[in-house]
């Protein structure tokens, strides 16, 4: 019921959002004056509509995990978005290792399984895409300057990052 | 004999050793992709094909592996539905019912070889009836114009839509979103960005790659967190596999009938394996009667949901290659592996590039053979497979999906967006909302508005020129039909567990 009406609620928002920024889409002669926002237009609108259903007729509530394993995916999802960036001024051993073992001990929570999942993962995908599929832009390892690490960092940060 | 030359063409680019190869590497690693708990044909396909993509292979042999793949996949889905009472994918879910039953009596190994047969004999059908009907349907697409395609691509929102949710209202959503998501980037009508929110990054708009991995098999990761990995151990013995000769005579007809109903379920734009499978099984199901003892554990509920299921995933490549309209989830995996590889599915495919088409439908064949010899004595092997722990499984398919996104582009910004559709999809699935939709949505979007884009600048905006062709019409009564029929149906029928998402 609840989780319903409040997707339906996002839903509506960012469809009345999208409509409104597809009214600020920039057209020229070689488009025509209103066809790029026609499409936008559409999709917003039954978008909406939609979300308006889903407002007013939920369906049953479905079954959310606990809260534990809520903060379980919270850690594995931070784990994920670092390793995003830092897989390239880092290298491959390194973040993979890390990633795939917390990853797996977020899965099942025992510490010798996960270490092992985390070092064989890293070591045995790398020999498998690097010198078996030959994949050209995965590095072992890269020793980053600390500008370069900054900048990866820095996409973290609101208004800084780019 | 025009089929017979075609044919004689496709073995000649398909048949070569190296490519003989890569379709036993496919259809081996698709099998343990169908066969593994929480890995099926679509998320399995979608984290290859950016590393396909950068390995460098040329069309025709990205094609035989990966339509390999796809094809194992469909195979292995039934192992794990049969062994572990879990469907390794959708389409395998109505193998469950009789399946486990039947291996549960002691006798594993005899529902492994008759399912692996009947998955033959479905596939086998399916592409016969694929080579037959697809060059004509191509030459009737032809006769499409802007405004046929548009109808025509609502047609499979609509019934995807309609099957794909207990609620119209979100499979509309999920459409939506993915629509929304295609106009992203830079208009090239214009050449100006169109709801970049001025990111730079965003000016290519957003790979669908990155969105169907994402929402695919990361979102896979956090449904396997918030579970614990549970539920991935075998229950049953398998003892010495022998081939059941009996139960596969006895199960021909079933066979046949299930693969010309899967075979059309197929073709129907947007309905896909699950539907084949579905209605395979209670067609079955009800010639039999109640005394077939359908849900027991018999021959015949195992025959037909795998033959249905197999034929119609070969079905669902008919209008998939003639139209550019994928039939499932897993054909928009295909699509977008075509479109990753530059060819445009479509009618024009069939006459400007027949080696391509007739290609994949020689390795097809050659996948379909593959299958049936290396799954029948090599089943044991496969089981094995199956008990891979989900705490070195999961976090290995992550793994996978991030290298090949990365190579592909190299960005971090498209490994973050990845994660954010992983997010997204883990929402979506506990919401019941519909993901298959939003990847069909980002792969249609482009497409589909080009196709009301040319019919209103033909038309110089008249909307009535959106309905001025029968064929239109015909599509637009469908499309309203597909998305609406369902709801009341709904309430006639008890919702069958096998559409749920």
């Amino acid at each position: 019921m609840a989780s319903d009406r409040i997707f339906g609620l996002v839903t509506l928002i960012t469809a009345v959002a999208y409509i409104a920024a597809a009214t600020q889409i920039q057209t020229n002669f070689f488009s025509g004056q209103y066809l790029p926002k026609l499409f936008p237009f559409m999709i917003g609108t039954v978008a909406a509509l939609s979300a308006l259903v889903m407002i007013f007729k939920p369906d049953p509530e479905p079954e959310w995990p606990s809260s534990r394993a809520w903060i379980n995916m919270a850690i594995a999802v931070a784990v994920l978005a670092l390793y995003s960036i830092f897989l390239k001024p880092l290298g491959f051993i390194l973040p993979t290792a890390f990633a795939a073992g917390i990853v797996s001990y977020q899965i099942s929570p025992r510490k010798l399984p996960a270490l092992f999942s985390g070092v064989g993962l890293s070591l045995g995908l790398f020999v498998l895409f690097k010198f078996l599929l030959g994949l050209g832009n995965i590095v072992a390892y890269r020793i980053p300057t600390p500008a370069k690490l900054w900048e990866a960092i820095s996409v973290l940060i609101p208004f800084v990052g780019h | 004999m025009d089929i017979l030359a075609n044919l004689a063409l496709g073995f000649s680019v398909a048949l070569s050793p190296y490519t003989l190869m890569l379709a036993v590497c496919g259809c081996f690693l698709g099998t343990v992709i169908g066969a593994l708990p929480g890995l099926g044909p679509s998320n399995g396909v979608a984290i290859l094909i950016p590393i396909t993509f950068t390995l460098g292979l040329d069309a025709t042999s990205a094609l035989v592996l990966m339509t390999s793949v796809y094809y194992g996949a469909m195979y292995g889905g039934r192992i794990s539905s049969i062994l572990l009472n879990i469907p390794g994918d959708e389409p395998a879910l109505m193998t469950t019912l009789d399946g486990y039953p039947m291996a549960k009596a002691g006798r594993a190994g005899d529902a492994l070889v008759l399912s692996g047969v009947a998955s033959f004999v479905g596939a086998l059908l399916a592409t016969i009836g694929l080579m037959l009907l697809a060059p004509s349907l191509a030459r009737v697409a032809f006769l499409f114009g802007p405004a046929e395609y548009f109808a025509l691509y609502l047609l499979a929102f609509c019934t995807l839509g309609g099957m794909a949710s207990n609620n119209q209202a979100k499979s509309a959503i999920a459409a939506c979103l993915g629509l929304g998501i295609a106009m992203i980037g830079v208009d090239t009508s214009s050449g100006l960005p169109r709801l970049t929110g001025g990111n730079l990054h965003l000016y290519d708009g957003v790979d669908f790659l990155v969105a169907i991995v994402g929402l695919f098999a990361i979102s896979e990761v956090f449904l396997f967190i918030e579970s614990h990995g549970k539920g991935s151990s075998i229950g049953v013995t398998l003892n010495k596999v022998r081939i059941p000769w009996a139960d596969i005579f006895s199960t021909k007809w079933t066979m046949l009938r299930s693969s010309g109903v899967g075979f059309i379920a197929g073709i129907l734009p947007g309905a896909g394996a699950s539907l084949g499978s579905f209605l395979a099984y209670t067609t079955e199901k009800s010639i039999a009667g109640e005394k077939g003892g359908f849900g027991t554990g018999v021959p015949k509920g195992i025959a037909a949901p795998e033959a249905g299921n197999n034929a119609a995933a070969g079905g669902a490549l008919v209008p998939m290659l003639t139209l550019g309209v994928p039939g499932s989830g897993t054909t928009a995996v295909l699509l977008a592996l075509l479109m990753t590889l530059n060819i445009t599915p479509g009618p024009t495919l069939f006459t400007e590039r027949p080696e391509v088409v007739w290609g994949l439908i020689a390795s097809l064949l050659i996948a379909n053979f593959v299958l049936l010899l290396m799954n029948v004595p090599m089943v044991k092997i496969f089981v094995k497979i199956l008990t891979v722990p989900a705490w070195v499984l999961l976090p290995g398919v992550t793994m996978v999906s991030f290298v090949g996104i990365y190579s592909l582009s190299g960005s971090y910004f498209d490994l973050l967006m990845m994660v954010g559709f992983g997010v997204l999809g883990y929402i979506l699935r506990k919401l019941d909302i519909p993901t298959v939709p939003v990847i069909l949505g980002i792969l249609l979007g482009g497409n589909m508005e080009n196709a009301l884009r040319r019919a209103m600048t033909l038309s110089d905006g008249d909307v009535m020129y959106l309905f001025s062709s029968p064929i239109a019409i015909g599509f637009w009564i469908a499309a309203i039909a597909g998305f609406v029929a369902p709801m009341f149906l709904r309430k006639i029928l008890t919702k069958p567990q096998a559409i749920k998402g």
